[in-house]
């Protein structure tokens, strides 16, 4: 039914076409796309929900942002092959940065969270840092625009993983019973307290942990790419449409605009880094005897 | 007798003044966090690794209150 719906507005979905293709190469030609029909227009939620490229109505529908993502996780892969491929007992140069990186995810999250624990579950903490690294940094590469992690779906993906791991983890050690009463009783409280305390260690482990985990990194890739885009298309605005005096104020957005890609090259690294510390507490939560 | 009579005319969304309102509280909380942790450090340096580390799992849940002011404001 939906390639029906498609095929009879042929004209229409051309037209489609072509202004996705400029949406694709940048955003920034979109704006100045926009930008003729007079007025100032602010970025909108509607920046995360583009028309889509192959697919259209169906569940599989592929937009810019899925293209984003997809390249985002080609080039993470291609990088590591590259380091990995002539991998010699004295590194060279990629192969260096490569190893600095993984020492960063294994000595500063997973041995000091996680300690003598940390082996087990490395391999699912550095896949998780550099994925989110790479989808978060893809929001301020030119021609790509936006940040993979900016739509809600992947970051649950990843929250699902280390909710899934760190209950399963807890109640291997535990068992069931075992892992439901150290998590939502905790020792050394008077039982009294438990009334209170209980609900919320409930609500705690099994919503807000993997709730907020994934809320936290899509709120921050939606802020930024909103102030970026606030930036240049400010900047656009007071280029082409302001008269006078107004026309200075768009060196003053051009340069914010610079800072705040800046500013988000750190958050882009903050958030892989906080993502994956949380997920390394959690864990270390549900499998240590006390906390 | 119409009484209500407009004297001023504010247009725009409300959701910008709640968005200001909602950083009001994480903005003193990582001044807080940032500063003591600042602290600690400057008293003990050898354990400023440990420090950091914590600093961070703080910030993160505070700075979730900020960016709950964002998404609410898209939401409602």
């Amino acid at each position: 039914m939906p390639c029906a719906r498609t095929r009879s507005r042929p004209r229409h979905a051309d037209h489609d076409d072509r202004e996705l293709l400029l949406s694709t190469i940048a955003t920034i030609t979109q704006f100045a796309a926009s930008g003729e029909d007079g007025g100032f227009h602010p970025p909108s939620i509607s920046e995360f929900f583009p028309t889509a490229i192959f697919f259209e109505d169906t569940i599989f529908e592929f937009n810019r942002i899925m293209l984003v993502r997809v390249v985002a996780a080609v080039v993470l892969i291609w990088l590591f092959v590259l380091a990995a491929r002539r991998a010699k007992l004295v590194p060279g140069r990629g192969q260096n940065i490569a190893e600095m990186a993984l020492d960063f995810v294994r000595v500063q999250i997973a041995d000091e969270i996680l300690g003598h624990n940390a082996r087990k579950y490395l391999p699912m903490l550095t896949t998780i840092f550099f994925a989110i690294l790479a989808f978060n940094i893809t929001g301020v590469i030119p021609f790509l625009n936006i940040a993979g992690t900016s739509l809600f779906g992947l970051p649950v993906l990843l929250a699902l993983w280390v909710y899934v791991v760190y209950l399963g983890s807890g109640m291997k050690k535990f068992g069931l019973v075992g892992f439901l009463k150290v998590s939502l009783f905790p020792a050394g409280v008077p039982w009294f307290l438990y009334v209170l305390i209980t609900p919320i260690e409930i609500l705690q482990v099994f919503v807000f942990r993997p709730v907020t985990l994934a809320l936290r990194l899509t709120a921050n890739m939606i802020a930024g790419h909103l102030l970026l885009v606030l930036c240049f298309s400010a900047t656009n605005f007071f280029f082409v449409e302001a008269t006078g005096a107004l026309k200075a104020m768009g060196v003053v957005s051009l340069a914010a605009g610079f800072g705040f890609t800046l500013f988000e090259m750190l958050v882009a690294g903050l958030q892989a880094y906080v993502f994956t510390l949380l997920a390394a507490v959690y864990i270390s939560m549900s499998i240590e005897e006390e906390h | 007798m119409d009484t209500t009579t407009t004297l001023a005319e504010l247009t725009g969304n409300i959701a910008t003044v709640g968005y200001g309102l909602a950083t009001l509280g994480p903005g003193i909380g990582l001044g807080i966090l940032i500063g003591k942790t600042v602290e600690g450090m400057a008293r003990q340096p050898e354990v400023a690794g440990q420090l950091r580390t914590t600093m961070f799992i703080g910030v993160a849940f505070v700075e979730l209150l900020a960016l709950l002011g964002i998404v609410a404001g898209f939401l409602f």
